[in-house]
């Protein structure tokens, strides 16, 4: 499958698309890029006049970025209209702030996905190379629930 | 293994990923897995391969499907286990 396909796939949009850039997908894992743009809306928001990313949508990144888009590569030509993907467990650390227009590199490794549940072991870094965020992540990619 | 034995694994494998304790203490055969004890089904999945596990038995999707009630999964790892 094309990386740039993955996206076309995925079920979100603005404001709540947190992929760029798919640079690397297998069996195995997927790694993908996103930047934070500063003109985001939360910025506004958290915190007063000191933005920084919200671990929520830290977590909502590496979730898009590291089981959405990895499921869809492993669902490959099986994904349906009727295919829904339902968030149902992380177990996050945020190590570093993020700030706006910061870039951040998510690697998944799958523990496994079976059932119709992916679960993955997720890392996000920044451009320094720096671990900002790490945990596992998992949830259902199937037709019901 | 008797059946109440398996019973009994079983329980202890259930127990992280239920919710309703009146309904896990009072566990008999006819408890459904996701209407009583309040398991989604991606924890069903995880319930799931630590039965595999704990059992040392691979589960197909047809019997994952079944495998909605402790009288079913009984029934799937009482197979799974005579066939070994």
């Amino acid at each position: 499958m094309d990386f740039k396909d993955i996206i076309a796939k995925l079920p979100y949009s603005e404001p709540f698309l947190f992929v760029d850039e798919i640079l690397q997908a297998d069996e195995n894992g997927i790694t993908g890029t996103y930047t934070f743009r500063e003109d985001l809306d939360f910025y506004k928001g958290h915190f007063k006049n000191n933005p920084v990313t919200p671990g929520v949508i830290l977590t909502e990144t590496m979730a898009q970025i590291g089981m959405v888009c990895l499921g869809i590569y492993l669902v490959g030509n099986d994904l349906q209209k009727e295919t829904v993907v339902a968030f149902t467990s992380a177990d996050m650390q945020f190590l570093k702030p993020v700030y706006p227009n910061e870039k951040v590199t998510v690697t998944s490794q799958k523990t496994f996905f079976r059932f119709g549940k992916l679960k993955c072991d997720v890392v996000m870094k920044n451009e320094a190379g720096q671990e900002v965020c790490k945990g596992i992540v998992a949830g259902m990619i199937t037709t019901k629930l | 293994m008797n059946k109440d034995e398996l019973i009994a694994k079983l329980k202890t494998i259930i127990k992280p990923y239920t919710t309703n304790t009146d309904a896990y203490d009072n566990l008999t055969e006819e408890t459904d897995f996701i209407n009583d004890l309040n398991i989604n089904s991606a924890n069903l999945v995880d319930i799931i391969l630590d039965i595999e596990e704990a059992f040392d038995i691979v589960i197909d999707n047809p019997e994952m499907e079944r495998m909605l009630d402790v009288k079913s999964a009984v029934e799937i790892i009482e197979t799974k286990l005579a066939s070994k």
